[in-house]
């Protein structure tokens, strides 16, 4: 890896080694309470942990949770766990069920009418599969001796923390490196009057025991969509309101591909509005007013819930890092990373959502935070790469990708030096369920030039994550075209799609492509 | 350019492709398209049920296609299960009608066959619903359905006749059973079934039949999923099991005998232990004979063409351009010898031999690294080696296989098949500790499978694989984050 060697690294390695010579291996020699305290139990934090206790290291673990402006709390594991990753796929999970009871019918199925959804089930078995995701962190823990304490934690100076619990005990711990990854949280449009009051956001949605019912999403990030998408799905009236572009920072046209799909799924869209007010009927109804940007005329309309889904803040308001010298990003508020994870203070780190620059997802945290740990053990210096991370979106279409999106490629490269491919293709599951399988789509970016190396794939489809791990595995070995071409396709299968990819946006030619 | 040999004769084609399915219809369309005048025969010869087809080849009409419908209509039968535990309220009372899936998926067949014969149309490439015959190096007899003959003749050939089920040639098989041939199209339930065999067909078969409610017993001589890697196979095997299909093993087919007529009927089998004396009887209203496919190259005249054959199983040996041992006949997809019996492969063989014959291009079809998916009920993809054949070729010390299992996260909620879905890569120590097996039992296996295929070809290495990150929560991920050794226990 080239990387490891510019400059800059040497000298932060070099500092990370002076570090580590003033260390025995048998743990902190007595000088501090524990030689890693990590602030944060989520994907980050506790992957860390773990993986710095079994290297041999004392390990504290600090979480806490500050309930929600509703009221929602939860266990330990973080965001992903507990109001993020699990949970949404579950409930998307409901969604998709819910289409396979309609199209079973067409397979054969007799399914007496009516059909009909009940939250406070779905609710429920989420809830308590989230629970037990909880426990089983704590025994992990337990097992690997870290030690665990559900306390807030904020800073004292470079090796100290201040631990706070919900009771108010209070406590001081000391550490030779702190790791800093207490994630975000959603923010609140909080110029909107009644947005707090009678507003909720994905720390809610979750954990209500009672439906949800017609819903106002505000937002059009993937948590918008997805939850709109599942709602929607459920049976659920959805209304999705963007106040400019879909899903900013991916590929633009696979984000139209998704909302198109979502149209028609039954999501309802209020492009280019932004709220003004909510307020609370007598009957228990909200009523928000919006204004159409377009025309500038303002709307209203009834609701049972309203979410909030206008991005998230970092948690880093009561950690007092500024004072220890903790840099923040001017604009995000973030805490300003090297690239091997350590901040302005050379022995405190930060890694997930917290940190500037980070992809905001489990797998990323999770990897920096393992070698993270075998860093700071000793053991390696190998840097995380975060390049080519591969997501996807689980919106009821949903959209897989790797790399640069097409507009990317165009500014990197220009235009003329990329080749992309594509092709509009009809899932074999849609074929006898007569489903429109108008947006579900293929994409591949390569540079025009040599080997045709590929630098973006994007998928709109069934199972777009389990198609595209692997392709995402053959982007870091160097994928091109014609490797691309001369892979054979299982058959038959949405992923072999890509291996057949054939017609240029250059060339201009009608890219529907037939399947067998 | 004129090649040696052909400027003395002037033939009706340059090339006749005698078959059409996915091989035999690639190749033709490719060599359409670079300009030539090609034919190509398609013909099937009813089942001893009387069951027949259109264009398009086993996969289209008789296999990857109807199979994988059929699968999916089974996987709902789960997913209504499922969706209970998701909060969706429905009548227990829920039933399958066979009839609505079978004709559902064979008008989609009909759609395809109908898109196969407007694409050759459009492609100018000239096809014959006749059965061709050899009588000449160069020359073939078309008999269609009605018997009348034509003559024609081409400068090259491609044979693609493909394969079909084989019997037991036991009393009873061919006048009672049925083959894979005749399920898709049956136009009644099967009802109770035997399934004999274990080949992926079989399995398959048995998996979507017991899937939509139906009484399955597989009757097995020795054992799953012969040629796959073996505990792989054993536990998709398992995985049936525990969901109610009934595996007779060690046990052969003796005779089938008709108890009643009807549709279905009632059907006696008799079989008898391959290790003791012990003989089984059981009835069935439908047994579905599942043990292997035959090549089609015996009645096709390759005695006067000099086509040389394997008479052990009638497959066509070939060199690494799918010729034959006659300079200007060629041959894809399932009648060849020693290569995957695959749609994609075929296609791809197809294509790329047009254009090495058409176009000048070198490329040869590359059979290594040849991922494919086994549809059972629980999923298995898989490419490059079995571990067997990897210990066999490198040797258990030079090999790490990293494994694991896993529960995919939608099926927690309704808590079933926990500690079942497994994943397991073979790396070669001796070369970067390259990947060269990935095994994954699991939903969705052939989409999962795909790109690491992909990674497969590029060369990829158990340290790529580590530092590559995971899309949470998918089931592919775990191949991410691979950790525990077989060897470490």
């Amino acid at each position: 890896m080239a990387a490891l060697y510019s400059r800059s690294r040497l000298k932060l390695l070099l500092r990370s080694a002076l570090h580590l010579s003033n260390r025995t291996l048998t743990g902190s020699g007595g000088k501090f309470d524990y030689d890693l305290l990590v602030i944060g139990g989520g994907s980050g934090g506790l992957a860390c942990s773990k993986e710095a206790a079994q290297l041999g290291q004392k390990v504290a673990v600090l979480d806490y949770v500050e309930p929600s402006v509703r009221g929602t709390k939860w266990g330990l594991g973080g965001t992903c766990v507990n109001v993020g990753c699990i949970p949404k796929k579950l409930m998307h999970q409901a969604a998709l069920l819910g289409s396979a009871v309609k199209d079973a019918q067409k397979y054969g199925w007799q399914i007496p009418q009516p059909v009909s959804h009940d939250w406070a089930t779905l609710a429920e078995s989420v809830q308590n599969y989230v629970k037990s995701l909880n426990w089983g962190h704590r025994v992990q823990l337990q097992d690997r001796k870290v030690k665990y304490m559900n306390m807030k934690g904020s800073l004292v100076d470079d090796h100290t923390v201040r631990c706070l619990s919900s009771r108010g005990k209070e406590m001081t711990v000391t550490a030779r490196n702190i790791l800093i990854a207490t994630g975000g949280r959603p923010k609140y449009p909080t110029h909107v009057p009644g947005a707090l009051e009678f507003g909720i956001s994905s720390d809610d949605l979750f954990w209500l025991k009672e439906t949800p019912g017609k819903t106002l999403v505000v937002g059009a990030s993937y948590v918008g969509l997805e939850c709109a998408g599942f709602l929607t799905g459920i049976g659920l009236e959805a209304t999705v309101m963007v106040r400019s572009i879909a899903l900013r920072g991916f590929d633009q046209q696979m984000s139209r591909l998704v909302t198109d799909y979502m149209q028609g799924y039954g999501t309802r869209f209020c492009w280019d509005c932004v709220p003004k007010k909510v307020e609370k009927l007598p009957s228990g109804l909200l009523q928000v007013t919006w204004t159409d940007s377009r025309t500038g005329q303002d709307h209203q309309d009834t609701f049972n819930s309203v979410l909030w889904a206008v991005g998230r803040a970092p948690e880093t308001g009561t950690l007092n890092l500024q004072q220890v010298g903790v840099e923040l990003d001017g604009d995000t508020r973030k805490v300003m990373v090297a690239d091997d994870e350590r901040t302005s203070v050379p022995n405190i780190y930060a890694i997930g959502d917290i940190a500037q620059g980070r992809p905001e997802l489990t797998p990323t945290a999770i990897h920096a935070g393992k070698l993270l740990a075998r860093r700071l053990a000793g053991l390696s210096s190998q840097l995380m790469d975060y390049s080519n991370v591969p997501t996807t979106v689980f919106t009821p279409l949903e959209y897989g990708c790797v790399g640069l999106s097409e507009e990317e490629a165009e500014r990197r490269y220009g235009k003329d030096k990329i080749e992309v491919y594509h092709a509009f293709y009809k899932p074999l599951e849609f074929t006898v369920a007569e489903r429109d399988s108008s947006q579900c789509y293929i994409k591949v970016v390569c540079e025009r030039d040599g080997d045709q190396k590929v630098v973006g794939l994007h998928f709109t489809g069934l199972n777009a994550g389990e198609v595209t791990q692997g392709f995402a595995l053959s982007l870091r070995c160097g994928l091109s075209y014609a490797q691309l071409r001369d892979s054979v396709g299982i058959h038959p299968t949405c992923a072999e799609e890509l291996t057949k990819i054939y017609i240029t946006k250059r060339s201009g030619l009608d890219a529907t492509v037939t399947g067998c | 350019q004129q090649l040696l040999g052909d400027k003395s004769e002037v033939y009706d084609y340059d090339l006749i492709v005698i078959g059409g399915g996915s091989g035999g219809l690639a190749c033709s369309k490719e060599a359409a398209n670079l300009g030539k005048k090609v034919m190509v025969l398609d013909y099937v010869v009813p089942t001893p049920k009387g069951t027949t087809w259109g264009l398009g080849g086993t996969c289209v009409n008789v296999g990857c296609i109807p199979k994988k419908l059929m699968h999916q209509t089974a996987l709902m039968g789960t997913a209504l299960q499922d969706a209970r535990k998701f909060g969706w309220e429905f009548s227990e009372q829920v039933s399958h009608n066979w009839e609505t899936m079978k004709t559902a998926v064979n008008n989609y067949i009909g759609s395809l066959n109908w898109g196969y014969r407007v694409s050759l149309r459009d492609k100018n490439v000239n096809y014959v619903n006749s059965y061709a015959e050899f009588v000449e190096p160069h020359k073939i007899k078309a008999t269609n359905r009605r018997g009348k003959e034509t003559f024609h003749t081409a400068a090259k050939f491609v044979l693609a006749t493909g394969e079909r089920p084989r019997y037991l040639g036991i009393p009873g098989d061919k006048e009672y059973c049925i083959t894979s041939d005749d399920l898709f199209s049956l136009p009644y339930c099967p009802g109770k079934t035997l399934v004999i065999g274990a080949s992926y067909v079989a399995l398959e078969c048995g998996g979507f039949l017991a899937g939509l409610g139906l009484d399955v017993t597989i009757m097995v001589r020795s054992i799953l999923l012969r040629g796959f890697d073996q505990d792989m196979a054993n536990r998709a095997g398992d995985h049936m099991e525990t969901h109610g299909v009934k595996f007779l093993r060690k046990f052969v087919p003796v005779k089938v005998e008709e108890l009643e007529a009807g549709t279905p009927g009632r059907l006696k089998v008799t079989a008898k232990s391959t290790e003791t004396d012990e003989i089984f009887e059981g009835e069935y209203n439908t047994v579905l004979i599942a043990v292997g496919r035959d090549a089609c190259t015996e009645k096709i005249g390759l005695d006067q063409a000099g086509v040389k054959v394997n008479p052990k199983n009638g497959k066509i040996p070939v060199n690494d351009e799918e010729q034959t041992n006659i300079p200007h006949i060629y041959a894809i997809g399932d009648i060849l010898e020693g290569k995957w019996e695959l749609t994609p492969v075929a296609i791809q063989a197809g294509k790329l031999l047009a254009r090495r014959l058409y176009a000048g291009a070198s490329l040869k079809c590359d059979y290594v690294n040849v991922p494919t998916t086994v549809f059972t009920p629980l999923e298995y993809g898989s490419c490059g080696h079995p571990e067997e054949r990897a210990v066999e070729l490198y040797g258990q010390e030079n090999l790490e296989v990293y494994h694991s299992l896993f529960w995919p996260l939608e099926y927690t909620v309704p808590n079933r098949d926990n500690n079942r879905c497994y994943a397991k890569i073979i790396c070669n120590k001796l070369d970067d500790n390259r990947v060269i097996g990935f095994h994954y039992l699991g939903p969705n296996a052939g989409e999962v499978t795909q790109g690491f295929g992909a990674a497969m070809k590029c060369g990829v290495t158990k340290e790529q694989l580590d530092n590559t990150i995971g899309i949470h929560p998918t089931c592919a991920e775990i191949f991410t984050t691979m950790e525990v050794t077989k060897r470490s226990g």
